[in-house]
């Protein structure tokens, strides 16, 4: 490297990193905990048990605001997801009643069907503003795809790679956020109707605390004892899992089918690598690399 | 079309034969990609050419796909989106394939205008050739930006009101722009309505355009990595089968970090608040266009006065199109220029530079950088390109193609071309 080259590369280094260190004292905040996820990476899998006991809370703390528009009963019997059987799930929807048109055109309930999507617990989103301060709580279905945070330079990039990679940034924003309400720090003014939270951008959140240690009573061993602790980590955990497959519900029919595409175009790259030798060693191979010229020493 | 009046094609049945005398069609395809005289010392660098032929056909036909299970209707276009992720048979394939797959054409188109610039493969004789890939290069620009505003999220609609808005600064015609382009007094339902069929329009116009830069790429023949011509027959191999097996090896390699982001990074380059529907009531924290918008962005926001801000984006693309005639060296290939070849890697590392600031907040030290960055990217054109030339002693060019491989005074030792004598000398020089 010429000095000129290095001298012109420093500075605009310096340029980009002057930049990076005015914008960092700023501070925004605690970044959430990444977590241990069982479906994160190339082998990554669902954990049927997380996923129904996320269903559970969901179905009786968080659906009383949130919606999930996006979920049909019959999801929860399909490959890849919680794993209820098919029998579970239509009795599920059965106590649910959805609204239809009779041959009167009169809206009537009936239950709801496999086929239905979860029924929103407000009937417009006016109706869901109305009753939630102002603002209507957010719908559920992609919501762990649509939440992140950012993790900054240069972490930005090892997150994109093989085996250190992280695409989980949403659902560790939703596990945090849920375990993120805490007494305000000195000098910070709450006002009425919002809440401080660790986690959310602002630290002010509408939603007061939704889950307490207990709320949920998960089914009991076959010892009579809880499979899991009964607290919020627990219960946070589970629910953001049961978020992460409503939101990527062929999760797992990626990972599995991405793996033998992979090792399948790596096998034919290697193959066709050496075809490629064969044809060109007649006319005495050829060059590589960018300035070939560079390096020839005759 | 002088290249292809030296076909050696011969049709050997009589069926052939009939045809071949009717319209030329094989004989066409077969001295563009079959007896077609390759440089042999090409690099990898070379084979983003056919990499991207790959991408246009992958885009077309998963978007053609996709396009069978999309409603373009502001009211329910993130919803049929997600029909297409959940409900579709492998929709989430077609979906992720198609979004990633065009940041994997960006990749390859990047890939490819940066080794024109450093081998110079824009001067004298394929300035034609050059500016149909700038052209390119637009269409793309408009594609991806149309398509972006299709799943209709949050920065979707967003994106769409910014871009739409920005053209709005354009003197007298902006506004009049700006309404046809919107259909209405603001981004909505007849927005999406033709940014969906023009999304559907341009990658046709993409396709016919690169077979005007395939002709003309076949006109002039391809520039090297020693930027000098085909002298003789041992200077070039056949395209087939020596470029067209390095090319498909070259494919397959790229075709795994594209499954790589399909299947484990699916929504890396995408942006979270994406998966928000679309809401004029709500403005996101930061707008950010995709990645490989971000350096226009970013110079786009380096300037005070929006006008100006236009005037200066659209102008960092122009200006591309200005290089044959800004760059005063007779010496193509950077290989064989000591001072502009830094000045390259500096112009590569200014586009980073403003890629990574097009995705940080307006604000602080940010913007300064911009300034200084934006400063030097048309320096480079307007200043380093003209002067350089000018001023710099370039190193010996090679002999010949042949020297560039085997050393100066070299015989390869045996085989040769394997082109028919004399059908390897330049194509332009045979005009």
């Amino acid at each position: 490297m010429r000095i000129g080259q290095l001298g012109l590369i420093l500075g605009l280094g310096a340029v980009l990193g002057f930049s990076t260190v005015a914008h960092a004292e700023d501070g925004h905040g605690t970044n959430p905990h990444r977590e241990p996820w069982s479906f994160a990476g190339v082998f990554g899998k669902f954990d049927e048990a997380q996923l129904q006991r996320g269903f559970q809370v969901y179905k009786e703390v968080c659906a009383n605001c949130h919606s999930m528009k996006l979920v049909h009963f019959r999801n929860l019997a399909e490959e890849g997801g919680p794993g209820f059987s098919a029998a579970q799930v239509k009795a599920l929807a059965e106590t649910y009643q959805v609204k239809e048109l009779n041959d009167s055109g009169e809206s009537v309930d009936r239950p709801a069907r496999p086929a239905d999507a979860f029924p929103p617990p407000f009937p417009n989103d006016k109706a869901a503003a109305a009753a939630n301060g102002g603002k209507a709580p957010p719908d559920f279905s992609v919501l762990a795809k649509a939440r992140t945070y950012s993790r900054g330079f240069p972490w930005f990039l090892t997150d994109a790679l093989p085996f250190v990679g992280y695409t989980e940034h949403g659902v560790d924003y939703i596990h945090a956020l849920l375990n993120g309400y805490e007494d305000p720090p000195q000098g910070k003014e709450v006002p009425d109707g919002v809440h401080y939270n660790t986690y959310y951008p602002g630290n002010l959140i509408a939603m007061p605390k939704p889950i307490s240690d207990g709320q949920v009573t998960y089914a009991k061993g076959e010892n009579g004892e809880p499979v899991v602790p009964e607290t919020v980590e627990q219960y946070s955990r589970d629910v953001a899992a049961f978020m992460a497959w409503a939101a990527e519900p062929h999760l797992m029919a990626r990972k599995a089918l991405g793996l033998r595409v992979i090792l399948f175009l790596i096998l034919l790259s290697a193959l066709l690598y050496y075809v490629k030798k064969q044809v060109w060693k007649p006319v005495g191979g050829e060059v590589h690399g960018l300035q070939p010229e560079l390096h020839k020493t005759g | 079309m002088s290249a292809h009046a030296t076909s050696t094609y011969i049709p050997k049945s009589r069926l052939a034969k009939w045809f071949e005398s009717r319209l030329p069609l094989v004989g066409l395809v077969h001295s563009s990609f079959v007896a077609f005289p390759v440089p042999r010392n090409l690099n990898y660098f070379w084979t983003f050419g056919a990499i991207l032929i790959a991408f246009l056909g992958i885009q077309i036909v998963t978007g053609v796909w996709l396009a069978m299970h999309y409603d373009p209707n502001a009211s329910n276009a993130f919803e049929s989106v997600e029909h297409i992720m959940r409900d579709v048979n492998y929709g989430w394939l077609l979906r992720y394939a198609h979004a990633n797959g065009a940041s994997m054409f960006f990749v390859a188109v990047y890939m490819h205008m940066f080794r024109a610039l450093y081998y110079g493969s824009y001067k004298a004789p394929r300035e034609v050739l050059y500016l149909l890939g700038v052209i390119i290069y637009l269409l793309m620009m408009a594609t991806a930006f149309l398509g972006y505003t299709l799943p209709w999220g949050q920065m979707s609609f967003w994106g769409a009101t910014v871009i739409t808005n920005i053209l709005a600064a354009i003197p007298i015609v902006g506004d009049t722009i700006q309404s046809l382009l919107w259909g209405g007094y603001s981004v909505g339902n007849p927005t999406i309505n033709r940014f969906f069929s023009l999304h559907f329009l341009l990658p046709w116009m993409i396709a016919g355009v690169v077979v005007l830069h395939v002709w003309a790429l076949h006109v002039t023949g391809q520039n090297n990595p020693a930027g000098i011509p085909i002298k003789s027959s041992k200077d070039a191999v056949p395209f087939t089968p020596y470029a067209t097996i390095k090319d498909v090896f070259a494919t397959v390699v790229f075709m795994i970090l594209f499954a790589w982001l399909i299947f484990y990074q699916p929504n890396y380059l995408n942006h979270a608040d994406n998966y928000v529907a679309a809401n004029p009531a709500v403005t996101p924290a930061h707008i950010v266009p995709e990645w490989y918008f971000l350096p226009f962005y970013a110079i786009l926001r380096a300037v005070p006065d929006k006008l100006g801000g236009v005037v200066l984006m659209f102008g960092a693309v122009l200006i591309l199109a200005f290089a044959p005639w800004l760059d005063t060296s007779r010496v193509r290939s950077a290989n064989y220029r000591p001072i502009y070849r830094q000045f390259f890697w500096v112009f590569v590392l200014t586009c980073i530079g403003l890629g990574y600031l097009g995705a940080m907040p307006p604000e602080g030290g940010y913007v300064l950088a911009s300034r200084l960055l934006t400063a030097y990217y048309f320096a480079h054109f307007i200043i380093v390109m003209p002067l350089v030339g000018l001023f710099e002693t370039p190193n010996r060019l090679p002999a010949s193609i042949l020297e560039t491989v085997t050393g100066p005074g070299k015989q390869v030792s045996a085989g040769g071309s394997g082109l028919p004598s004399g059908a390897a000398a330049e194509p332009a020089k045979r005009a």
